[in-house]
């Protein structure tokens, strides 16, 4: 296993600056400050997940909730175990077999969930804008889990934890972010936080998938992987949907793997060290050569996964703060 | 009701500063209506004594001028009663000054057959209050394939053929709707939008969909479409209307085209030259309309051709949606704003803000729809129907959706600050709106 390099961050000492947000929506908006708040006590979460058995009481007592309206298993489940390790009690629902599916509107749902006092909210929703929509409706705090094409903003954070891991920094890196831009939250979220963080961003992607205002976010766009891929130090690979590949937006999966796929001729463009990430599940063979997703030397992603639960412990401990700060201290016997 | 006789005996409205803009006139003075029509007015009436053996009505040296013309709104009845009625559309049109208004044909059912057209007209005499007009379906159940009875419909009193929300987007169609309509001299109104690159959007294609994660419509969708039925108007020789023009690029086009002499007129609504897409903010429903919110740059474009006259008439737009169809996540909320009640004092911004003069800014409201429509009204003249708003141009007020006589409350323009107020409206010479304040 290549060395992990951990920067210096004054441990538990009271951040300069608090965590201004209620909600946690999206990455943009939040400040380097809050970012680096955040990676650093997930760091330290990143250790107590390691030494095993670590259970915090942190939580306990308090509900959350992850409300899923679509279908996802590794973001769910990591929410829920982010919560459970800190003690929280959890409950699961998504979309299939509730009464969403019956036609009740999202804003009933916000109702039904404010009269059983829920703590924190997880949400994911088909829909840009959902989740906003919620966090004004519900007393719960409220976490992003992803909306539409909007925002992921806990895969960025992760990614970037797991990059500050590898390389002892985000500043100054090339992030190559390729594949389906247009209509990708991973996208977004990763953009405003590295340039936040002062990485220098490229995307890569056929124009068809590519917003044509996307250089407005402050990134390069290349359409030709290799000259994208040159230098880079960090590249993220993006899913591509099978519904993009009907003719609509990509004529052909062999196609775009022989251009847009990551194999390792490509991959030589980059820094020899570049590592390589995938929010996943990854499409083998679409977006990635399945070698390449399982290089051991140079593949994270397994370790995205891992840094995932670290990553949500650090938003709950951060947007519970000022919950358990007014909480009464109500001992409840046993 | 003060004035709400409307039985044949005279009524004076005097110390009033009438304006007309169809003549030009900014006058101080009396004006006398006497049944549904005006009887007389100028400086010099009553000047010395103001006649005993009728109504008066002291205007307080406010603005007196044409009832509005509103040349689109969409009504709901019959169909979705529980988004507006005739009724309540006709309450918050009195309250906005509005004395006429023409409705969509988008209804369910659709407007595209006469018994559509008679409904209307009964429904409007049954309410007895603003002047109801309607269009008729260009094509037949707006379904944009086969054309509806135009001379038919025509005859029964419809006022133009148009797909209403949606536009008529087969080339083929469009051609032979316009080259159809000239048996009648009927007017085709056109939402200019090119589908196929419509279809899935949610607002206005660029920076700002790209960071909301919305699908975009681009602009360019408005401008294709506007030049291509330019083309097939150049091509058929009849009468084009474009609807809420948003686009710079479509103002342009219009520019040139009138210069070139083809017989198009378009319009514009008060979200086009008072709001962008930025106004949309963490996703703001109510911000959410056809054809979408554009760029600041679009929007000085709309009021430079509003000033020049590229632009000829200002319509309200009045696209009434209950709670269920706009407080859900923005791709899924239906589009639209509620205009009645707003239309006035938004424009009056252009007179005040960007120094449109006053008279101008009037005739887009009200002679300039009235003479594309064929419409004897929207003017101050002796025999001329007696339709009229006082107002108060200088009352700054605060917008408050809650007290809106519309039934729904969609608008963007809550508790945003207005200048402008309606005193009274005068329909038919019956006032049938009055406001509670002095």
């Amino acid at each position: 296993m290549s060395p992990v390099v951990r920067p210096d961050f004054p441990a538990a000492a009271a951040p300069a600056v608090p965590f201004r947000h209620r909600h946690l929506l999206g990455i943009e908006g939040l400040s380097a400050a809050e970012i680096s708040e955040i990676l650093d006590i997930a760091e330290q979460y990143v250790e107590l997940n390691r030494r095993g058995g670590a259970k915090s009481a942190l939580l306990r007592g308090r509900t959350m909730v992850n409300l899923f309206f679509e279908s996802s298993t590794r973001t769910r489940t990591s929410f829920e175990l982010a919560g459970k390790r800190l003690g929280a009690d959890v409950i699961n629902m998504s979309s299939e077999g509730s009464s969403v599916k019956k036609g009740e509107t999202l804003l009933d749902t916000a109702i039904t969930l404010n009269a059983m006092h829920v703590d924190v909210l997880v949400v994911r929703h088909p829909e840009s804008g959902a989740v906003k929509l919620l966090s004004d409706k519900v007393n719960s705090v409220v976490m992003n889990g992803g909306d539409g094409q909007h925002e992921h903003p806990t895969q960025a954070l992760l990614d970037a934890l797991t990059i500050r891991r590898r390389k002892g920094r985000l500043q100054g890196l090339i992030v190559t972010i390729c594949g389906d831009v247009l209509h990708s939250r991973v996208a977004r979220s990763n953009i405003h936080l590295l340039n936040t963080m002062g990485a220098r961003v490229r995307v890569v992607a056929p124009p068809t998938l590519l917003p044509g205002a996307i250089e407005r976010m402050g990134v390069e766009a290349h359409t030709d992987m290799r000259k994208g891929l040159a230098d880079a130090d960090i590249v993220m690979m993006l899913r591509l949907q099978n519904e993009r590949m009907q003719g609509r937006y990509v004529p052909s999966t062999r196609e775009y793997f022989r251009f847009f796929g990551l194999d390792y001729e490509k991959l030589d463009a980059a820094k020899p060290d570049a590592l390589i990430m995938h929010p996943g599940p990854m499409n083998r063979g679409v977006e990635i050569d399945s070698e390449v997703a399982d290089d051991f030397g140079r593949s994270v992603i397994q370790e995205q996964v891992e840094m995932g639960v670290a990553v949500r412990m650090a938003c709950l401990e951060i947007l519970t703060r000022a919950l358990r700060s007014n909480a009464p201290s109500v001992e409840v016997a046993n | 009701m003060p004035g709400a006789n409307g039985r044949g005996s005279p009524v004076v409205y005097f110390n009033a500063r009438i304006v007309d803009p169809a003549s030009g006139t900014d006058i101080k003075g009396a004006l006398v209506t006497e049944g549904g029509t005006i009887r007389d007015f100028g400086p010099a009436l009553f000047k010395d004594a103001l006649p005993f053996d009728c109504e008066r009505i002291d205007c307080g040296g406010k603005v007196l001028a044409p009832g509005l013309v509103d040349m689109r709104v969409q009504l709901r009845e019959p169909g979705e009663e529980h988004k507006e009625t005739i009724q309540t559309a006709a309450d918050a049109a009195s309250a906005g000054g509005v004395t006429a208004m023409v409705c969509l044909p988008n209804t369910d059912p659709v407007i595209d057959d006469v018994s559509g057209v008679e409904f209307i007209a009964r429904r409007a005499r049954e309410v007895r209050a603003t002047k109801v007009f309607c269009y008729a379906a260009a094509t037949q159940g707006l379904e944009g394939k086969e054309l509806a009875e135009m001379g038919l419909l025509a005859e029964m009193g419809a006022l133009g053929f148009t797909d209403g929300p949606r536009a008529l987007g087969e080339a083929q169609v469009m051609r032979r709707a316009l080259s159809y309509s000239r048996a009648f001299d009927a007017l085709i109104l056109q939402h200019p939008e090119e589908p196929s690159l419509a279809k899935g959007g949610a607002m206005n294609e660029g920076e700002t969909s790209m960071r909301l994660g919305l699908p975009g419509i681009p602009a360019l969708a408005e401008t294709m479409m506007i030049e291509r039925d330019l083309r097939l108007l150049e091509l058929t020789g009849a009468r084009l209307h474009i609807m809420h023009v948003s686009t710079a690029e479509g103002v342009e086009a219009i520019r040139r085209a009138k210069a070139s002499g083809l017989r198009v007129t378009c319009d514009t609504a008060p979200p086009y030259f008072t709001l962008t897409e930025t106004d949309i903010g963490d996703y703001r429903t109510f911000c959410k309309i056809s054809p979408p919110l554009r760029t600041g740059r679009d929007r000085e474009a709309v009021i430079a051709g509003l000033a020049d006259g590229t632009i000829d008439a200002i319509a309200s737009d009045h696209a009434p949606q209950d709670q269920e169809a706009k407080r859900v996540p923005f791709a899924q909320a239906e589009n639209g704003v509620v205009g009645l009640e707003t239309l006035l004092p938004l424009s009056l911004a252009l007179h005040y803000r960007h120094k449109m003069p006053l008279l101008d800014v009037l005739k887009k409201l009200t002679s300039a729809p009235a003479a594309i429509l064929r419409l004897p009204l929207g003017r101050i003249a002796k025999g001329a129907p007696a339709d009229l708003v006082l107002f108060d141009p200088d009352r700054p007020w605060i917008v408050d959706a809650k007290r809106f006589r519309s039934k729904s409350k969609n608008s963007p323009f809550d508790e945003m600050p207005v200048q402008g107020l309606v005193l009274r409206t005068v329909v038919a010479g019956r006032t049938l709106f009055e406001a509670r304040t002095p």
